[in-house]
């Protein structure tokens, strides 16, 4: 049946676990920034979002990307703006981060803030094992992946 | 059960498409239902009419609008891919100021919220990528 429903009624159900997983690296495919759009997109539909990061996926969210001179939009700064969407659980893997001489240090303090703690400004990311990835995957409903 | 399943590449460079498609059949065979057929990144390039594959080869765009007039299947092209890539509706090509529109029979181009909806109305949704 199509149909285009409106955002935000979820047809009366219970919020769903929406998890999106990244994997890839910025600005050698598409594949992060078309999937930061459904993200944006998606909020407006007030599901349980978690983003995940992952493999080169972890490049997303290092700080001090420069793109002036590829030619290409420099779209990092729009992770920063995920807690005004109340997307405030980001997942990094902490095994992917050393694979690739990575710290938390390298990547963007992205925060949102609680409303229900005076609007404190709280880190949305949080570092996670491989296994534990594996333990939030379990708890999803939808993983949507690029 | 029901099912929406996603195809995130195009026709021929990558089996995506195909192994939706030979998916979305099976499921349908053993009696689920299949809510959308929804076509992100690449993946709207399957909605294309205008390909013109070898003879000798399956034709995926076919493939698509025969299953989905046979099923009637919501086979959903993403509006924001499809303006980055050139598949155009009628409708699309005039509010673009464009000399052509390209679009499948059986397809039709909508927002990213069909997306969302499919996973929240639907029981699994699978993915077919690279």
């Amino acid at each position: 049946m199509a149909t285009d429903e409106e955002p935000g009624s979820g047809g009366g159900v219970e919020a769903k676990k929406f998890l999106y997983v990244n994997r890839r690296a910025p600005y050698g495919t598409i594949y992060a920034l078309e999937s930061l759009e459904v993200v944006l997109i998606g909020a407006a539909f007030e599901q349980d979002v978690t983003l995940a990061f992952f493999d080169d996926g972890v490049f997303q969210l290092t700080k001090g990307q420069d793109t002036k001179a590829l030619g290409v939009k420099n779209f990092s700064p729009t992770y920063n703006a995920l807690g005004d969407y109340e997307v405030t659980k980001l997942y990094v893997e902490k095994e992917s981060l050393s694979e690739r001489g990575l710290t938390v240090n390298d990547l963007m303090a992205i925060t949102y803030e609680d409303e229900d703690d005076d609007w404190a400004e709280k880190p949305s990311i949080h570092l996670v094992s491989r296994s534990e990835l594996a333990d939030i995957m379990a708890e999803q409903d939808v993983i949507l992946s690029f | 059960m029901k099912f929406a399943v996603v195809v995130n590449e195009g026709p021929y460079t990558h089996q995506a498409s195909d192994s939706a498609y030979q998916f979305t059949k099976a499921v349908l065979a053993k009696g689920h239902e299949v809510f959308r057929v929804f076509f992100y990144h690449d993946g709207v390039n399957n909605g294309s009419r205008l390909t013109v594959p070898p003879q000798d080869e399956r034709n995926v765009q076919k493939n698509w609008t025969e299953l989905g007039e046979e099923h009637k299947l919501d086979l959903v092209v993403c509006i924001a891919a499809a303006q980055r890539r050139g598949i155009l509706d009628a409708n699309e090509a005039k509010r673009q100021g464009k000399d052509a529109d390209n679009i499948a029979p059986g397809f039709r181009i909508s927002g990213l919220g069909q997306l969302i909806e499919a996973g929240i109305q639907s029981d699994r949704l699978v993915i077919f990528g690279d």
